[in-house]
């Protein structure tokens, strides 16, 4: 406390409150009701005339630990303080390179609609300040002793995870994204209670498991949405069997998520259509992204058309919608995969289950091994995503054209030139 | 002009037919066709009574078309046979489910699923090939091709065995196809009716650690006495359902009321599966969170394949597992309706059909 106190005034405007039990939202899992003090501060009047970041609080479960951050490399990132999810520059520190580590220049990040529901805290999780950015790409600087899998100069990217438990049994089978102390690239808790900050900056440092290897053929740029957007499409076509070529795939939504999904079922040799309530969408399925078809989910007669006539759907819309007519195109057997994520709870008919042994199942990105996987499969298909390069300056216009689908069909900030100008 | 049900066909029979949306079951004459060369003709001696015969008198499901003879839990001995048939002889004990006939063409039928076939032909309430009706076993003789006889095995009670028809075979067919019928694997069964306690003793069998899921907290010691459940979980009780969260392979959720199923997936081990054998009218309430993190599936299963019903069956007499069951007269039937509309009866009534059918006749 002593050593905030010094550092600004703000801090002891901030540690004031606390006391009086003020909430300044929840840091993951932690109330932070329960805690005497948060001493994690945002100063816009610190004397080097930077906005400084500094974390130094050390949450646990009813008490505060005050340490000072582990200072090593000075760097630069976008933050959000509010559910306005406005972007404002910040310069901060990451932690050194330890032994087990990759620190990486990062040069490009894509922009996830997750980044944008968190950063507007529609999920209800965000812990502000919040950086987002888990679409990460770039060259790695400095490797710890114990890292072999790179070295300096390797191009590298950083997906939605930083850390895991490493002894359970999901990440004893490379599951490492649905171990249930997962830590993700930014919004979360490392094990030491400190807060993850993502790729809207122009470093990170990660621990080697959680790096990918990027393919020499695989543009970094086009190649960073594949991070998040890419294994979480890929994922679940391995695992719930949707890659027997000459199979129908269903791909609803065409989005970010959508045109990868084309691309990577194309590649596995299945008969794709996309289903969009967007018919002009239907020249660039069709004549860019290669799919076989393509049905309107608002016209009820195409629709009706194509009832019982898919294998598997991969549902990629994050809005809510009614499933009754994605079950309805599924032949018996069929598998209906959910991967957006929707703010409300869908319903569920059951009768078209039962009378169809129909299957809704989840999926959540990949485990590590996996993403590396999807990476050389799309490298070796030459697959990467629809991009739209953005400046560091334009973030905030992106967000607001992103929450109304308005960009083919990824941003990705074009971080270290940026940066330069 | 259409024959009446007594008419349509050359043997006359008789049965107990429901006549309209009240349910109220009375004596009916109906026939049964000649036998062609694939079919089995049988004397019926007990019949099962499934709760989708209640909602089928009542009309619940919309569909129901009137006169209906419920009936799909059917066994019976045979009196004749066609010529090409081979599966049986006179004299055998065999049984009748909840299908009659399909379509032998489609992808389903070619992989022994003709319960999912489109032009499925149900026992009862259906569209036979010829176009009248179809009658379930509330009756004294059935008769239907032999692809739809299941062989009794020797020396397993036949009253005890009808109920297997439908709900053996309907918790049966994703314990195996969902890969939940596996040693060590933890399942747990939602319900403890006609269909819950089958699917326990079944999963025991099959080497899994079994729970019983319940909102009768009285259910219990049967749970575990006589049924041989591992353990017991009062659904309504939110202390007991936190302890188990995260704990299960999967779930077999029998309850046919609307439901929230939020609780079920948290109980779910990541990867695990909820599968709905229980057909709520209203559609349930999916939170998709709940389904990503843990890459969890929530699927449907309907009855099964002739072929796995006949492997259900053989399952069912080698480990010795068989339907509590309540044997009734036939003119109890209504009142046992009423019973079974308030889940009264531990667990499923069957109907002594051969000993009690023909002193109904008017």
């Amino acid at each position: 406390m002593r050593n905030l106190v010094q550092q600004s005034p703000m801090v002891l405007v901030l540690a004031f409150k606390r006391r009086l039990g003020m909430m300044f939202g929840t840091v993951g899992n932690c109330d932070v009701w329960n805690c005497w003090m948060r001493a994690c501060y945002i100063s816009r009047h610190s004397p080097s005339g930077f906005c400084t970041l500094e974390i130094t609080a050390k949450v646990k479960e009813g008490n505060v630990e005050i340490s000072r951050g582990r200072e090593a490399t000075k760097g630069f990132w976008l933050a959000a303080t509010d559910k306005s999810g406005t972007l404002t520059p910040f310069n901060f520190s990451r932690r050194e390179t330890g032994d087990e580590d990759v620190t990486l220049k990062i040069l490009y990040c894509g922009v996830c609609h997750s980044d944008l529901h968190v950063l507007k805290n529609e999920l209800g999780v965000t812990s502000y300040p919040v950086v987002p950015g888990h679409e990460i790409a770039g060259v790695a600087t400095k490797v710890g002793k114990n890292v072999t899998k790179f070295k300096v100069g390797d191009r590298v990217g950083v997906g939605v995870l930083v850390g895991s438990c490493k002894t359970c049994e999901c990440c004893q089978q490379d599951l490492e994204n649905y171990c249930p102390q997962i830590t993700f690239t930014y919004n979360s808790l490392n094990p030491d209670g400190t807060k993850t900050y993502g790729g809207y900056s122009d470093m990170i440092v990660v621990d080697q498991r959680y790096v990918l290897q990027f393919p020499h053929n695989l543009p970094l740029d086009a190649g960073a949405p594949l991070l998040c957007a890419g294994i979480t499409v890929y994922s679940p076509m391995k695992y719930y069997g949707m890659t027997k070529a000459g199979k129908h795939l269903g791909v609803a939504g065409l989005g970010g998520l959508g045109h990868v999904a084309v691309k990577i079922a194309k590649a596995f040799g299945l008969k794709v259509t996309v289903i969009s309530s967007s018919p002009q969408k239907e020249s660039e399925a069709i004549n860019r992204l290669g799919a076989d078809s393509f049905l309107v989910s608002s016209d009820p007669a195409k629709m009706k058309s194509a009832i019982g006539s898919m294998d598997y759907i991969i549902d990629t819309v994050s809005a809510a919608h009614p499933l009754l007519p994605l079950l309805s195109l599924l032949k018996v057997n069929g598998k209906l995969v959910t991967v957006g994520l929707p703010n409300k709870p869908l319903e569920l008919p059951v009768f078209p289950l039962v009378f169809g042994r129909k299957l809704v199942g989840g999926s959540d990105v990949g485990g590590m091994k996996e993403t590396q996987e999807m990476l050389d499969f799309c490298a070796k298909h030459d697959i990467a995503a629809d991009i739209e390069l953005i400046r560091i300056d334009e973030i905030n216009t992106a967000m607001e054209r992103l929450a109304k689908s308005d960009v083919r069909y990824r941003f990705v900030i074009d971080v270290a030139n940026s940066l330069s100008q | 002009m259409a024959k009446p049900p007594e008419e349509e066909h050359p043997i006359k029979a008789f049965g107990w037919a429901a006549r309209d949306t009240s349910g109220h079951l009375s004596p009916f004459n109906i026939s049964r066709r000649a036998s062609g060369e694939e079919d089995v003709r049988f004397k019926v001696l007990y019949c099962g009574i499934c709760h989708s015969d209640l909602h089928s008198i009542k009309n619940e499901w919309g569909f129901s078309k009137y006169p209906l003879v419920p009936g799909h839990e059917i066994v019976g001995e045979v009196t004749e046979v066609g010529s090409k048939v081979e599966k049986v002889k006179v004299g055998d004990k065999v049984g009748v489910g909840c299908m009659v006939g399909a379509c032998h063409n489609c992808d389903s039928c070619a992989n022994d699923l003709e319960n999912y076939c489109p032009k499925l032909i149900l026992t009862y309430n259906g569209i036979y090939y010829d176009g009248t009706m179809t009658y379930g076993g509330y009756s004294d003789s059935m008769v239907a091709n032999q692809r739809y006889i299941v062989r009794i095995p020797d020396g397993f009670p036949l009253d005890s065995a009808a109920p297997l028809l439908c709900a053996g075979i309907t918790v049966y067919s994703p314990l195996k196809y969902f890969g939940l019928g596996e040693h060590g694997k933890h399942i747990a069964i939602v319900g403890l009716g006609g269909l819950g306690h089958v699917a326990v003793k079944f999963a025991k069998a099959m080497g899994c650690k079994v729970t019983v899921i319940s909102t009768s907290p009285n259910k219990k010691a049967e749970a575990f006495e006589h049924l041989g459940a591992d353990s017991f979980l009062v659904s309504r009780d939110q202390a007991e359902l936190q302890a188990a969260m995260g704990t299960f392979d999967g779930i077999i959720d029998t309850v046919s009321a609307g439901h929230p199923i939020m609780p079920l997936l948290g109980l779910l081990k990541s990867h695990g599966k909820l599968i709905m054998v229980g057909a709520p009218s209203e559609p349930l309430e999916i939170p998709v969170f709940s389904l990503l993190i843990g890459r969890k599936t929530v699927a449907g299963s309907g009855i099964g394949g002739m072929k796995e019903t006949q492997e259900m069956i053989d399952f069912a007499a080698k480990h010795n597992i068989k339907a509590d069951i309540e044997v009734i007269p036939m003119d109890y039937v209504n009142k046992a309706m009423e019973r079974l509309e308030k889940a009264d009866v531990r667990y499923r009534f069957v109907i002594d059909i051969g000993n009690t059918l023909a002193a109904t006749k008017p």
